[in-house]
């Protein structure tokens, strides 16, 4: 990647700082939930229902408690009753933590083809994986809706939140569209998708009275900590998660699923400390992923290409014991200045696992219609669908008229045409060769929102100048505490290697959930006050003393460097003002509270903020056989500042990569008749394998977004939206078919 | 995984000996899918009598130019060996192009040969399989059938047989040489794997207590080459793969040999596309006659009624690049 870097050398921030836990991670050091050891650890599996919907009729049990080390079988005749799930409130959204809203083992009902039905305990994870193996329960089948094609006319409409609107009317796009000069009107269809984090999910739980550990990589140490509370009715303070590190989350380890449940009820109900982890079908069966979509985009222009109108229109699905809607048409109330825009939501509810939150969820699947249909518009207009998008460029948020926090897609554009080569594409379809190959240029325009959150943060200066950021934070693998050192290092003025970040534990105080693309900029936001708190602090202290040179200095005079405060060349170092003090430390907290969260809110409806860029795609298609290859690609961004140049790429990367397996190869196989996942493995359920990765080409365009903490917008999910179409649109190019339904494959191009 | 003994025998007449008496036994070689099947619980072993430790490991040449390859060479090393690589580049082009280099280095070739399908409703236990139980019925028929074979099923299966390995010794005309207490018999690669019927469950003509100690190959044909479609650039089974083997003298097809792989329950010889392509002109055209002639009695479902095409085209490209490949050398 590169970036223009305008800052002082000396400084931390936009530099490509190795990550702090690389070397842990490489040489296998860094342990992972399901990696803690307990002298008396057991060990549970679980045993799913084979059934959609139903009630269990008995739960014969006796083969696997006769295999030797069972120590317990947990079903809905014996478990200890957890308290139900709370009912979700948006007065506090830890409610929304709970998964589903089962309460497992404490029923005889069965909601979805996999929800566990049983629990055993044992000495060792392959006798409990056994015995689970010969639970038998015994069903009483009734109707199920697990068809979303068969149940998608069905749908109704989906209601708006003060998190998320769901519909938008502006002018009369029905009419404009009617009397277009120009105009596309396509149905797109999404399949589910499932994660497939490479560390499955694991828990260990240890009850030590009515004390509870949790060893989980969770992407939300506060809804966790608070979700168990009220399902054990055990007080928050008596809960401790440790999470050091996520073997990938993606939204899958956002929420509270049976997995983490159950293990915490196998650890009471046996008085072991209890080892859960669930297998890679296991995380099918119970972690929730992406629901299918079926999507209307219809556009409407002038003979110049200007958008006359813009509908939206989208089917989703939740699961009747919960999900998560997503905010499919998100992108279109930002992208295009059409004067008549119509947005609508709908949602069917099926007899299946809740969904949830994943990778972008809403704006990928969203951009891959709304994007795959503009590039369609510019084939019908014969116009250049990069100068189609220059067109259409608003200057305002199109739904509402509210200003943009800054807006950047011009020049992401400008910026990609030029490095990717777009001129040397030769507009016709199916006219690039090489060899035999059918090659193909696309593009798409990646969105996201920008959000942030409360977050507590705790910074503590040491008399020997060491300084210990403390906040519990979620590292997912981006790098999430590296970040925070080079902030923090920064803002003090002392060597990163000063800076020790404690973020892996929910006794610390607790930063933002990791997600939404949203944890670095909320806690930096804390981090930066604190550190500010702490300086003043460190400035008044120094002040009461005669012969310091900083007496009488205001701190905006001075600049904080080597390690202390300096004014021109007189200052001192934090040890010299702490050792003179007789303090051994000075410390900065600041906590986050509901007033934090109404002032995030209200700073939504002033600005309309995001993360967005331009996504440049090449392909390669057999001609005999329709296999695509993505040959080559580049991202150009716009994500505010860029705080490390390193892992900023590699998340752009990543998210790039989720991209292309949304484009051409993932699809969770829910099977019709049954509402089973057909392919609940790595073998069947086709993440994009290192062949189908080319090398990618990002690129920062590192100007700080005047609204945020240091100028910075998450970096999480935006490189994952506009994939799927740019790799749809440079299919289109290279063959001449528009593909409009998800994934790609062979059989829709033959 | 329910619990089994295990057995390590030190020479072959020790391990024929173990599974003669011991008939709920299977042979272990790399494990890369049988341990598998033991974990989900569809093959449930009573003693699994692990063979790696037995000196079938080598690769020899045979008088008059064939290959003899021991039951236990691993794949790696069998699609590197170099008379593999020069003279019969369909086998280790069809080796490479399965599994993970990890699981290459553990499989060995014996094993390869006794895959079992990767059918999804064979490996989930809450679906009706008529292989796995039989007479349970079949759930893939009017189920995802993406992976399903479209020639040689029967009402009772429609899984395939999921080796790349297989399709490559099908086209090379291999024989299986199989051990056991009663000696020792040879069997034709192509007829040691069986069409489901209505008895699915039974998938080759191997006995029970029958122990692979050798693949042979005749002397090598004319130039080969191994062409696998799926939907992902690797690790991932075929939806059609394509050996063929193609000597072309003035413009007339000399010599043919021509093996399908992700469209049958077994690795298909398509002898009838041989027959109409032998002699005749060497043409795009006669490739995919021949391909149709082929693929005509295929019995297609939703999911998969893209195969015929798929694998016309696969066919078709592959014979032309055989061309192309004779034409530069």
């Amino acid at each position: 990647m590169t970036t223009t870097d305008i800052r002082a050398p000396e400084k931390y921030v936009g530099r490509p700082v190795d990550r702090l836990d690389g070397p842990a991670k490489t040489t296998g050091e860094a342990r992972y939930a399901a990696e803690h050891h307990y002298p008396d650890l057991a060990y549970a599996a679980l045993v799913h229902a084979t059934i959609a919907r139903g009630r269990i009729t008995a739960m014969d049990t006796a083969a696997a408690r006769a295999v030797p080390g069972v120590i317990e079988i947990l079903t809905h005749e014996n478990a200890p009753a957890m308290k139900p799930a709370p009912k979700v409130s948006l007065l506090d959204i830890s409610t929304m933590a709970s998964g589903t809203s089962v309460n497992y083992l404490a029923t005889d009902e069965v909601h979805w083809n996999g929800q566990p039905v049983a629990v055993v305990v044992a000495e060792t994870s392959e006798v409990a994986r056994h015995a689970a193996a010969l639970v038998r329960p015994a069903y009483q089948e009734l109707p199920a809706v697990v068809d979303f094609a068969a149940e998608e006319p069905n749908a109704a409409p989906q209601k708006s939140s003060m998190l998320a609107e769901t519909s938008a009317d502006k002018g009369d796009a029905h009419a404009a569209l009617a009397t277009a000069q120009a105009s596309v009107d396509l149905r797109f269809t999404t399949p589910p998708h499932n994660h497939n984090a490479l560390e499955p999910h694991a828990t260990i739980a240890v009850w030590d009275g009515d004390r509870l550990t949790v060893h989980e990589g969770t992407q939300n140490f506060g809804w966790l900590r608070k979700h168990l509370a009220k399902r054990f009715g055990v007080p928050e303070r008596n809960i401790r998660v440790v999470s050091p590190f996520v073997g990938g989350g993606f939204g899958g380890k956002g929420m509270v699923w049976a997995g983490t449940l159950l293990a915490v009820l196998a650890a009471r109900a046996t008085g072991r400390p209890v080892r859960l982890a669930l297998t890679r079908a296991g995380v099918n069966h119970t972690v929730g992923g992406r629901t299918a979509s079926t999507q209307r985009v219809a556009l409407g222009a002038d003979a110049d290409g200007r958008l006359t109108a813009l509908i939206h229109t989208s089917v989703s699905r939740t699961g009747r014991i919960g999900g998560t809607p997503e905010q499919i048409t998100s992108a279109s109330r930002h992208l295009y200045a059409a004067p008549n825009i119509h947005l609508r939501q709908h949602l069917v509810q099926l007899d299946l696992l809740a969904n949830t939150s994943m990778r972008a969820p809403g704006e990928s699947i969203g951009t891959f219609a709304l994007e795959s249909a503009m590039d369609e518009l510019a084939w019908e207009l014969g116009m250049d669908p990069i100068e189609l998008r220059m067109r259409n460029e608003p200057e305002r948020n199109p739904v509402d008229g509210k200003r943009f926090a800054r807006r950047l897609l011009r020049e992401a554009y400008a910026v990609g045409a030029e490095r990717f080569g777009w001129r040397e594409r030769d507009p016709r379809p199916g006219a690039m060769r090489d060899g035999r190959w059918l090659v193909g240029m696309g593009v798409a325009s990646a969105y996201h929102p920008s959000w942030k959150l409360p977050a507590s943060v705790t910074v503590r200066l040491s008399a020997d100048g060491g300084v210990e950021v403390r906040c519990a934070m979620h590292e997912i693998g981006v790098g999430a505490a590296t970040v925070q050192a080079q902030i923090a290092a920064d803002e003090l003025g002392v060597p990163l290697e000063a800076v020790r970040v404690r973020y892996d534990d929910s006794d610390l105080p607790l930063g933002a959930m990791a997600g939404g693309s949203m944890q670095t900029a909320s806690v930096a936001e804390s981090l930066l006050a604190a550190c500010r708190k702490l300086k003043q602090s460190a400035l008044a202290l120094a002040r009461r003393a005669a012969d310091s040179p900083l007496r009488g200095r205001r701190l905006d005079e001075l600049e904080a460097r080597d390690g202390g405060l300096h004014h021109g060349a007189s200052g001192e170092t934090y040890a010299e003002i702490l050792a003179r003090a007789g303090r051994d430390h000075l410390e900065a907290a600041i906590k986050s509270g509901a007033l934090g969260m109404v002032g995030m809110l209200r700073e939504r409806r002033r600005w309309v903020k995001a993360a967005c860029g331009a996504q440049f795609c090449e392909v390669r298609v057999d001609p005999d056989t329709g296999e695509v290859r993505v040959s080559r690609w580049l991202g150009v961004f716009d994500v505010g500042r860029v705080i490390n140049v390193k892992t900023t790429a590699s998340q752009l990367r990543g998210g790039i990569v989720m991209g292309i397996g949304l484009a051409l190869t993932e699809e969770t196989q829910v099977d019709p008749r049954t509402g089973r996942i057909m392919n609940a493995g790595l073998a069947e359920y086709h993440v994009p394998v290192h062949a189908d990765i080319p090398h990618i080409d990002v690129h920062c365009l590192d100007e700080p977004d005047p609204t945020m903490p240091l100028g910075l917008v998450g970096v999480g999910e935006v490189s994952i939206t506009g994939v799927g179409a740019a790799v749809a649109n440079a299919v289109r190019h290279a063959t001449g078919k528009r593909i409009v339904d998800l994934p790609i494959t062979i059989d829709k191009l033959l | 995984m329910r619990p089994f003994a295990y057995v390590k025998p030190a020479d072959v007449a020790e391990a024929v000996q173990a599974v003669a008496t011991e008939p709920g036994a299977k042979f272990l070689g790399g494990g890369t899918n049988l341990v598998d099947l033991m974990r989900e619980g569809i093959e449930r072993p009573h003693t699994v009598v692990d063979v790696t430790g037995l000196p079938l490991d080598e690769v020899h040449e045979l008088p008059g130019g064939g290959l003899r390859i021991g039951a236990l060479v691993r794949n790696s090393v069998l699609a590197a060996h170099p008379r593999v690589r020069t003279s019969y580049p369909v086998l280790s082009q069809a080796i490479l192009a399965g599994a993970s280099a990890q699981l290459r280095n553990m499989a060995t070739v014996g094993g390869n040969l006794l895959q079992r399908t990767r059918c999804p409703y064979f490996y989930d236990l809450a679906a009706a399989c008529n292989k796995r139980e039989p007479g349970a019925g079949c759930d893939a028929i009017g189920g995802f059938t993406r992976s399903h074979a479209i020639l040689g099923v029967s009402d009772s299966c429609i899984a395939t047989h999921p080796s790349d390995m297989c399709v490559a010794l099908a086209a090379l005309d291999a024989v299986v040489e199989v051990r056991s207490v009663r000696g020792t018999r040879r069997i034709p690669l192509v007829d040691f794997h069986v069409l489901p019927g209505d008895t699915p469950h039974v998938e080759t003509t191997l006995a029970a207590d029958e122990l692979i100690t050798a693949v042979e190959l005749p002397p090598s044909p004319a130039p080969s080459r191994y062409r696998k479609v799926r939907d992902r650039a690797s690790y991932a089974f075929a939806l059609v793969s394509v050996a063929a083997a193609l000597e072309v003298r003035d413009g007339t097809v000399a010599a043919v040999r021509l093996a399908l792989g992700g469209v049958a329950p077994k690795p298909w010889r398509a002898r009838e596309a041989e027959r109409l392509l032998l002699g005749g002109p060497a043409t795009e055209e006669a490739f995919r006659q021949a391909a149709d002639a082929e693929l005509a009695p295929a019995t297609a479902r939703p999911g998969n009624a893209f195969k015929s095409g798929l694998a016309r085209a696969t066919i078709t490209a592959t014979l032309r690049e055989l061309i192309i490949e004779g034409e530069a050398a």
